[in-house]
C-alpha cells in the first residue's frame, strides 16, 4: 500500500478542523473513544453539535481558545491508501508551523469560505505551499451548503484563484467545492451540486499519482555515519550509512565523493544485514565501496556525470523562524543533509510580502514569519542542489548558536 | 543532467518500507549527533519493534546503545521475561531504574491510587541523569494520544527534563536538530508516523517475537469500568466484580495496577491484524486507565517529563 502525505492550511473558520473531523470520520478513522470524548468536551464548552475540530486540537491552549497553535499530526487509511495529514494553522502568526508541516507534504489543500471567497490568507497559504514546492495543491471551497450551492460562487472563486495562482509554480491544481459540514463532496459525491464533474476530495486524495514526484534522476547519498563494527567476523567490513537523497545507487556505479572529489566503485549495498543490487530515493541502506577512501559524516557519494555545486556561496529564500530578526552579518549554525557548518549573512537582498508578493528591496531585517531572499557564505563547502530540483538536497535549516534554536528554513534558489 | 533513468516506475516503497526508512534514518541521526543516547525498553511491541529496527539500522556492527528500563516493580512476569531475553538476542547492555528503589529511599512516594504511572517520571529522570543519557529514543506513536499528535520527533527538554509545547523547534523535511547545552535532553520518537496497525504489520513482515499476552490466552479478568483487568498481586477484584476466565489478550503492555486487557480470540499476527484493522476503540481507551482521568492528562504528564 501506499503512502500519502498531505497539509491542510486555513483557519478553524474556513472549517479546516471540521473538514479533517470529517475526512477522519467518515473514512470510519475515529474510534468511539475519541468521538465519546469530543462529544464531552463538546458539551462542556457548551458548543450545539459535535466540534469535530476538538479531534485534532490537541493541546490544553488551543481548546481553550478554539484554534489550532502547532502542526498536529494525524493519521487514517483507506483500503487503497496510508494518509498522514499534517494539519497546520492558517494564522499568519503561525507561518512558521505552516511551513514546516508543508516541507515534507507530497499534496496541500487551502481552504476557502465560500462565502468570502479568497481572502489575504488563502493567497499566502497558495504562495508558501509553492515556496515549499508541495507538488500538489487542492483548492477546496467549503461552505457551499451556505452559499444555496451555488455554481457561480464557485466559478468565480475559481476564476479568480487560477489567475493568482499563474504567479506562482503550481504544478498540479484540483479545485473541489465541499462542504465540511454536511460531508458534501468530502468522501461522497455532492448530489447538490450536479453541476460539478470532478470527483469527491478523498477519490482524489486516493488517486492523485504521486510517483514521478521524487527524484530519481540525480544520484544523492549523504553520508550518516560510518558502520566499522568492532568483531573479528566483520573485521574488515567498513560501510556508509545513510539515506538516499536522489537517485538510483547500483553495484558496480562509478561513484565520486564529495568534497574530497575521489572515485571509487560501488562494491555493495547492504540493507538490514542482507545484500541488494540497487538502492533508489529514499530508502535507508549501508554502501560500500571498492576503495578504502576517507569517508566521513557530512560528505555525499554521488555519479561523476552528475554532481551537485560544491560551494561556499548560496542564495537562498529563507522563512524565519526566530523571536530575533535575521540581519546581514549574522551567524548562525547551518545544518543541510548531514552536513552541519557555519552561515554567514552576507545580504538580505528582500523580503517578500506574503500576501501581495511584492519584494521590499529596503528591508533590513526579517522578522518572525517573514519570507526573504538572502545571500550566505558558509565556513566549509556545502554539496548543494537547487531546491527546485531536489527538496532534500536543496533545503536547510539555520540554527542560533547561543540558543541552539531553528530560526530559518533555507530553499536555495542559487548555488553557484 | 544525462544520468538519468527510466525504469523509475517499479521503484516505489511500501508505506511499510517509508516508516522503516525513515525510522532507521532517525535512529542513525541520534547516534551520529547526540553523545550518549539510550533506548527506552519495556518489553512492550513498540520498544521490540525500536531494537529491531536499531539492529537493522547498524548491522553488522552490535547496536551503539544501552537500553534503559523504568521498572515500575508491576509487571507482567512474562514482559519482564521477555526483555532479558532481548536483551541477550540483541547484546545489549541494560540499566534498569527501580521505582521500588526509589520508594524505599523515599525519592518518590506511592500513590493512594496503588499506580506508580505518575511516579515513574522523577525515576526516568534521575536514571537517566546517572548514566549521563542526553537523548532517550522511544517507541511512542503520534496516533496513541492527541499531545502525543503534536510532539515532534527530536523533542526537546530543558535541565528539568520538561517539554514545552508551545515552544517546540520547528522540524523542517528530515533535517533534525539535536544541538542542546549540557543538562538539556532530547527525546526522540522515530516510531512517530506509525500507527498501531503499522506496528503489527511490520511484526508480522520482519516476524518479530513478542511476548505471549500479547496474543489471546485464558486468563482469570474481571470487570472495573468497562475494563478487564487479571486479577493478581497487583490488582485485586473488590467483593462486588466476580472473577472469571475468558479469552483476552493485552493491547498494551504497561503497568499491571492499571492496564486491562481486551477480550479477543485473536491467538496469531494475522488475527490480531485482522481485529485491529475492524477495531472501533483505540488501544490506550481500550487498556488504560491513566489517560481517562483528564482531558489534558498525557499533556499534563510530558510537562513533567513523562515519556
Amino acid at each position: 500500500m501506499d503512502l500519502l502525505r498531505f497539509a491542510t492550511a486555513g483557519s478553524v473558520d474556513d472549517g479546516k478542523s471540521s473538514l479533517i473531523g470529517r475526512l477522519l470520520y467518515d473514512s470510519k478513522s475515529v474510534f468511539t473513544d475519541q468521538l465519546e470524548a469530543v462529544e464531552r468536551a463538546s458539551v462542556n464548552m457548551g458548543a450545539e453539535y459535535t466540534e469535530l475540530a476538538l479531534l485534532t486540537d490537541g493541546l490544553r491552549a488551543e481548546r481553550e481558545q478554539g484554534i489550532t497553535i502547532d502542526v498536529a499530526y494525524r493519521y487514517f487509511a483507506t483500503p487503497r491508501r496510508k494518509f498522514i495529514i499534517a494539519d497546520t494553522p492558517g494564522h499568519i502568526q503561525y507561518t512558521r508551523n505552516m511551513v514546516t508541516g508543508a516541507s515534507t507534504a507530497d499534496l496541500a489543500i487551502v481552504l476557502v469560505d465560500a462565502r468570502k471567497g479568497l481572502l489575504e490568507q488563502s493567497r499566502r497559504h497558495a504562495f508558501l505551499i509553492s515556496l515549499l514546492r508541495v507538488p500538489h495543491l487542492v483548492l477546496a471551497i467549503n461552505k457551499m451548503d451556505l452559499v444555496g450551492w451555488s455554481q457561480e460562487v464557485y466559478e468565480n472563486i475559481r476564476q479568480e484563484f487560477i489567475e493568482f495562482a499563474a504567479k506562482l509554480e503550481i504544478p498540479d491544481l484540483t479545485i473541489i467545492p465541499v462542504s465540511a459540514l454536511t460531508g458534501d463532496n468530502v468522501v461522497t459525491s455532492s448530489t447538490n451540486m450536479p453541476w460539478y464533474q470532478g470527483v469527491p476530495l478523498l477519490n482524489h486524495l486516493e488517486n492523485v499519482y504521486v510517483g514521478s514526484d521524487r527524484n530519481l534522476v540525480d544520484g544523492r547519498f549523504p553520508v550518516q555515519c560510518v558502520i566499522r563494527p568492532h568483531s573479528n567476523q566483520f573485521h574488515d567490513y567498513r560501510g556508509y550509512a545513510g539515506r538516499i537523497a536522489g537517485g538510483v545507487m547500483k553495484v558496480g556505479d562509478e561513484v565520486i565523493v564529495l568534497p574530497s572529489g575521489l572515485s571509487s566503485r560501488i562494491a555493495g549495498i547492504d540493507f538490514g544485514g542482507k545484500p541488494i543490487e540497487e538502492a533508489f530515493a529514499h530508502m535507508s541502506v549501508t554502501v560500500r565501496l571498492e576503495d578504502d577512501i576517507d569517508i566521513s559524516r557530512g560528505d555525499m557519494i554521488c555519479r561523476p556525470n552528475n554532481q551537485p555545486d560544491v560551494t561556499q556561496d548560496i542564495e537562498a529564500m529563507v522563512a524565519w523562524m526566530g523571536e530575533e530578526p535575521l540581519r546581514a552579518g549574522a551567524k548562525y549554525a547551518i545544518k543541510h543533509t548531514t552536513r552541519r557548518t557555519r552561515a554567514f549573512v552576507k545580504d538580505l537582498h528582500y523580503e517578500l510580502d506574503v500576501n501581495s508578493l511584492h519584494r521590499n528591496e529596503s528591508a533590513s531585517e526579517l522578522r518572525l514569519n517573514m519570507i526573504g531572499r538572502i545571500k550566505i557564505r558558509t565556513t566549509t563547502p556545502l554539496l548543494a542542489d537547487l531546491y527546485s530540483r531536489n527538496r532534500e538536497t536543496g533545503g536547510f535549516v539555520l540554527i542560533d548558536e547561543r540558543t541552539n534554536r531553528t530560526v530559518g528554513a533555507g530553499m536555495m534558489v542559487r548555488t553557484s | 543532467m544525462s544520468d538519468s533513468d527510466q525504469r523509475g516506475t517499479n521503484r516505489h516503497q511500501s508505506q511499510l518500507e517509508v516508516l522503516e526508512a525513515e525510522a532507521i534514518y532517525i535512529i542513525r541521526e541520534v547516534v551520529a549527533e547526540v553523545e550518549n543516547p539510550a533506548l527506552m525498553f519495556s518489553g512492550g511491541k513498540d520498544s521490540i519493534v525500536m531494537l529491531h529496527l536499531a539492529a537493522k539500522a547498524f548491522t553488522p556492527s552490535s547496536v551503539p546503545f544501552p537500553v534503559l528500563h523504568i521498572d515500575t516493580g508491576h509487571n507482567f512476569p512474562e514482559v519482564l521475561e521477555f526483555r532479558d531475553t532481548c536483551v541477550s538476542r540483541y547484546r545489549v547492555n541494560l540499566v534498569v531504574g527501580s521505582v521500588q528503589d526509589a520508594i524505599d529511599r523515599n525519592v518518590v512516594f506511592e500513590d493512594r491510587s496503588g499506580s506508580r504511572n505518575r511516579i515513574q517520571t522523577p525515576v526516568l529522570l534521575e536514571t537517566a541523569a546517572k548514566h549521563g543519557f542526553n537523548a532517550l529514543l522511544g517507541g511512542a506513536r503520534r496516533d496513541e494520544e492527541k499531545a502525543r499528535a503534536k510532539e515532534r520527533i527530536f523533542s526537546f527538554r530543558d535541565e528539568f527534563g520538561q517539554w514545552d509545547p508551545k515552544d517546540q523547534r520547528p522540524e523542517l523535511w528530515n533535517i533534525f536538530n539535536a544541538q542542546m547545552h549540557i543538562g538539556e535532553s532530547m527525546r526522540v520518537f522515530p516510531l512517530s508516523n506509525w500507527t498501531e496497525l503499522d506496528i503489527w504489520d511490520y511484526i508480522a513482515a520482519e516476524k518479530i517475537d513478542v511476548p505471549p499476552i500479547y496474543y489471546a490466552h485464558q486468563r482469570e479478568v474481571f470487570e472495573r469500568n468497562g475494563m478487564w483487568f487479571a486479577a493478581n498481586k497487583f490488582c485485586q477484584p473488590t467483593k462486588d466484580e466476580p472473577t472469571s476466565m475468558k479469552s483476552v489478550r493485552y493491547r498494551t503492555v504497561g503497568d499491571a495496577t492499571l492496564t486491562a486487557a481486551v477480550l479477543s480470540e485473536a491467538d496469531t499476527v494475522e488475527k490480531i491484524i485482522e481485529e485491529i484493522s475492524a477495531t472501533r476503540i483505540t488501544e490506550r481507551g481500550a487498556t488504560r486507565g491513566d489517560d481517562k482521568f483528564s482531558e489534558a492528562a498525557m499533556e499534563d504528564r510530558k510537562k513533567e517529563g513523562y515519556f
